[in-house]
């Protein structure tokens, strides 16, 4: 079967901009983004002024309901927000280079719901409640699935090409969701439980739950920010870039390495959030070229910019209901996804 | 010289001829055969145990001595053993259909959005609509995947032609986001309700009764047959489209009528099972290995092997955590991984 | 006999051919030969209603093929892509078969005359010892034979070949290029293929149509047609024609390019859609 998906790593446009517009760039998207994170946390059931968020921050006091619901509801879920939206980015990104698919995504190749699957079984069978066990079954759950959905998009012709790697993503995905729901049916304490998170949420996180997982997402972002150079030659195709002199096999480690941990994390920090991954690095692409140097860093700023919009999105539209922000990333990226399909494969 | 592969029949003076595959008798009476004997099997297990030959007794209308053994076999695990028998007959047919279309061994109908359509559709109406009479669900259900497949019709096509991959693939797509509404819907809803709709998400035959079957029957006894008609133009769509257009085919015309049997077949089985992933994966796999690529043999040894694999999941769900009982929906995707892994296995000892 | 009345073929964006009328004669072999992106694939593929015309049409017998059942056309008209691709598993026989597709029905499934044709081209294309081997585990040349021998078995009396020797070896070339030969001489069935190789085409075709971005630079016999005016014209090259010492075809030897470089206004059609 001629498989042509058009991609845009595989025909590199020489799009190159200055070193020091890039970086004025990065910094005036990081700048953007702590404003919306801080018109995210003024934003709510009741309406708190950005001086109070400010002296909540920096002048805490103790006795105000105003700055408890900052400090404890808000800002928790905010950071949540941008944390996750950045490493799934990031773990969107890496797969997309690497595996010089355009589709590649968290969500959409299964990986995410092989962590959700990791995490109801701790719940449900081994009663875990913290969220540094969680974290454990989660990666696991995101190798395991990561290792299969590769091996079997690799199966047949042609090696990993996006259309087989998509198909197995999505075949991993359909047995990682019955087998959840299975358990699920049979134990209705746990499905009220996780419901709300296995649609993908940011609401009801407290500081200790970032701090707990700040250690994983720590090492998957350097391991992540660290394959820039090399990822900017795997696009190239990996026959290129061992010409190249990369030792891809390593490359290859290490980025599954970042993507587990990246995409674990995010699971056990909000729950499955699909399209994300999909959607930030294509947007990125097209403001800054294929450099992956440069790349990656835009992925993370725009992809918390992102999911913290969705989330400010979600509270909104039905007021005073929420919509789960993973819903509201599956809404903004299934059309995106529908729309490079039907204009980038070409048979 | 060898001759072809297929028995045909073939009256002399008659302008009429008959192509049938070699190895469909055998592997037909065999699979069959196998079904019934699974059927008969878990036609006996359950809370009240009845021995296989007064299963069979009771069925041929003889007396055993045990005057609940009527009401037990005929009216309440007969219905259900012939129900999930014809739900494997669709859903392997389907598969094999769809596969056959995108020319890929990966489709199914359960991750190219047409389950997940019906399956959304049934959600939101168990959970948000209060009172929807149950009976009406599965012809909702129905539209939904009729729906889903439409839109993924639309989607993909483009002017030029339609592409294979292009459906698949905005399939799989339309699946995730109708996967990402159905959770949206899970999550606000009463939780009895969402327990209901997970059995229903997960797929079962529990407790479906004649009423059921005599609905479903006619899909199949119209929509196989149907099936099997298509499998000539299948075999010649399978070469690729511009072969196919050399040879005759109305590809676009064919293309959307197989696409359209395969979705009816699918539909219809999620309407009155819920949403059974995996027999259209595995059954035309394992039918590829028995009978080869033909299609005129494919598609019939599929669909009975789909009916094997439903049957002996029914069985496997409902003996082996008794006296609970487990989805035979779940069944199916557990078979599934297994399934594939030695499928890896063996593509990555032949390479 | 098969022509086109002012055909205008195109995919989206600028026409590939515009307003072409050619003639192929029957009963002979026709190459279409061309620099690439010239549409000498478009017109075939327009040729065998692969792509409907923007404007005009393609007339077999004097009807417009747009109107003729593309089945009943499938038993005038036959075409090999160019590298089609068998399903996995599947055996020479089957595939061979599969030819007589236009000729069955669905009470009409296997009929005598289908077994004797699909015997008579697998005898024809000398695949009789290879006909239960699958498709996929032959060589270049055998797999080629395969699909020549399946479209055989449409029995038509026209075949289109698209680029038919590409991805071949040499002695799998010239084993394609004579078993087309023979089947014109022995059954005078009208041939009609792109070729890139130009002293195959001077060699093998009695009748040569040069394209250059869509439009026809030169039709007939190879001797008449093939000159090193024409080349320059159609290919851009400097290049010495020689009576073939054999033969006595012309013979091309290219020898460079030309100094004023024409390629310039090349339309990229082959790049648009002619991979299938």
């Amino acid at each position: 079967m001629a498989v042509t998906l058009a991609q845009s790593t595989s025909q590199p446009k020489p799009k190159r901009r200055a070193a020091a517009a890039l970086a004025i760039g990065l910094l005036l998207a990081t700048g953007l983004l702590l404003v919306i994170m801080t018109l995210s946390i003024n934003f709510g059931a009741t309406d708190v002024a950005p001086s109070t968020v400010w002296a909540s921050l920096f002048n805490y006091d103790a006795t105000s309901t105003q700055h408890l619901i900052i400090r404890t509801l808000r800002m928790p879920r905010v950071l949540v927000a941008a944390i996750v939206g950045a490493i799934l980015a990031l773990a969107g990104a890496i797969m997309q280079g690497l595996t010089r698919n355009p589709l590649a995504d968290a969500g959409l190749l299964g990986i995410e719901s092989g962590a959700a699957l990791g995490v109801v079984l701790a719940i449900t069978f081994f009663e875990i409640k913290t969220l540094n066990l969680y974290s454990i079954f989660a990666f696991a759950g995101a190798a395991v699935t990561a290792v299969l959905v590769y091996s079997l998009g690799s199966l047949g012709r042609g090696g990993p090409t996006p259309l087989k790697l998509t198909l197995a993503g999505a075949m991993i995905t359909a047995f990682c969701t019955s087998f959840t729901s299975a358990i699920l049916i049979l134990n209705q304490q746990t499905l009220d439980e996780v419901r709300l998170w296995l649609a993908g949420t940011v609401a009801g996180r407290d500081l200790g739950l970032i701090a707990e997982s700040l250690p994983y997402v720590g090492v998957g972002f350097v391991l992540a920010l660290s394959l820039g150079r090399s990822l900017t030659a795997m696009a190239l195709g990996e026959d290129v870039a061992r010409g190249l002199g990369q030792r891809t096999g390593w490359v290859k480690v290490i980025a599954a390495i970042a993507v587990v941990l990246l995409a674990g994390s995010a699971v056990a920090l909000a729950g499955p959030i699909g399209f994300l991954g999909l959607l930030v690095p294509h947007i990125m692409r097209f403001i800054v070229g294929i450099d992956y140097r440069w790349l990656l860093p835009y992925c993370a700023i725009g992809g918390a910019l992102l999911l913290v919009v969705a989330d400010i999105i979600g509270r909104v539209v039905v007021r005073p209901m929420e919509i789960p922000v993973g819903v509201v990333t599956a809404l903004l990226g299934g059309p995106m996804f529908i729309y490079l399909v039907r204009w980038r494969v070409q048979r | 010289m060898k001759t072809f592969p297929w028995i045909t029949i073939r009256p002399k003076h008659a302008r009429f001829s008959l192509r049938i595959d070699r190895r469909l008798p055998k592997v037909g009476l065999i699979v069959g055969l196998l079904v019934l004997a699974i059927m008969i099997i878990n036609m006996g297990v359950g809370e009240y145990k009845i021995s296989p030959l007064d299963v069979v007794k009771t069925l041929l209308g003889m007396e055993t001595g045990d005057p609940q053994h009527v009401l037990i076999v005929r009216t309440l695990r007969l219905p259900r053993m012939l129900l999930s028998a014809l739900v494997g007959l669709a859903l392997g047919t389907s598969g094999a259909l769809l596969q056959g279309l995108t020319r890929n061994p990966l489709a199914d109908p359960s991750i190219m959005g047409i389950n997940t359509g019906a399956g959304l559709v049934a959600v939101v109406l168990t959970i948000l609509v209060r009172n929807f009479p149950a009976r009406w669900i599965p012809v909702a259900a129905f539209a939904g995947a009729l729906v889903a497949a439409g839109l993924m019709y639309v989607l993909a096509w483009r002017k030029g032609g339609d592409s294979p991959m292009r459906l698949i693939l905005i399939g799989v797509g339309l699946s995730a986001v109708g996967s990402a509404v159905t959770t949206l819907v899970i999550t606000i809803g009463n939780i009895y309700d969402v327990q209901r709709a997970m059995i229903w998400l997960t797929g079962s035959v529990y407790g479906r009764s004649w009423v059921d079957f005599w609905a479903f029957a006619p899909w199949v006894a119209i929509a196989v047959p149907l099936a099997w008609f298509q499998a000539r133009q299948l075999n010649s769509l399978h070469l690729g489209e511009d072969v196919a257009l050399g040879l005759g085919v109305n590809v676009g015309r064919q293309r959307a009528w197989i696409l359209f049997v395969a979705v009816a077949l699918a539909g219809a089985s999620v309407a009155v099972a819920g949403v059974i992933s995996f027999v259209g994966l595995i059954a035309p796999h394992v039918a590829r290995r028995l009978v080869g690529t033909d299609h005129t043999g494919l598609v019939p040894t599929a669909g009975m092997l789909g009916a094997l694999l439903l049957v002996a999941s029914d069985w496997i769900g409902r003996t082996i955590a008794a006296p609970n009982e487990i989805p035979c929906g779940l069944v199916t995707a557990v078979i599934g991984v297994p399934f594939f892994l030695t499928m890896l296995y063996h593509h990555a000892k032949t390479k | 006999m098969l022509a086109t009345d002012t055909l205008t073929l195109g995919y989206d964006g600028p026409n590939i051919l515009d307003q072409l009328s050619i003639t192929l004669p029957a009963g002979q072999i026709t190459a279409l030969i061309g620099p690439n992106g010239c549409g000498k694939s478009t017109l075939l593929r327009g040729l065998a209603r692969l792509i409907k015309p923007k404007h005009g049409a393609v007339v077999l017998d004097g009807h417009d093929v747009q109107r003729i059942p593309t089945r009943q056309l499938a038993t005038q008209l036959g075409i090999l892509p160019q590298n089609p691709v068998a399903p996995e598993g599947l055996t020479v026989r089957e595939l061979v078969a599969q030819g007589r597709y236009p000729h069955q029905r669905w009470f009409q499934q296997w009929s005598a005359a289908d077994e004797t044709a699909v015997r008579s081209a697998l005898e024809i294309t000398n695949m009789v010892e290879l006909a239960d081997r699958a498709v996929d585990a032959l060589s270049g040349g055998q797999r080629q034979r395969a699909w020549i021998a399946m479209t055989l078995a449409q029995e038509t009396d026209i075949i289109l070949l698209d680029e038919p020797t590409t991805f071949l070896d040499l002695a799998h070339q010239v084993e394609v290029l004579q078993l087309l030969e023979q089947l014109n001489r022995q059954s005078s069935r009208t041939i009609v293929m792109v070729v890139h190789d130009l002293n195959h085409a001077t060699r093998h075709a009695d009748h040569v149509i040069a394209l250059r971005a869509g439009v026809v630079q030169a039709a007939g016999a190879p001797r008449d047609v093939i000159t090193p005016s024409l080349l320059r014209a159609v290919f851009g090259i400097e290049a010495e024609v020689i009576p073939d010492p054999r033969t006595g075809v012309p013979l091309c030897i290219p020898y460079g390019l030309c100094a004023a470089e024409p390629t310039d206004t090349l339309l990229h059609a082959d790049a648009v859609g002619s991979r299938a």
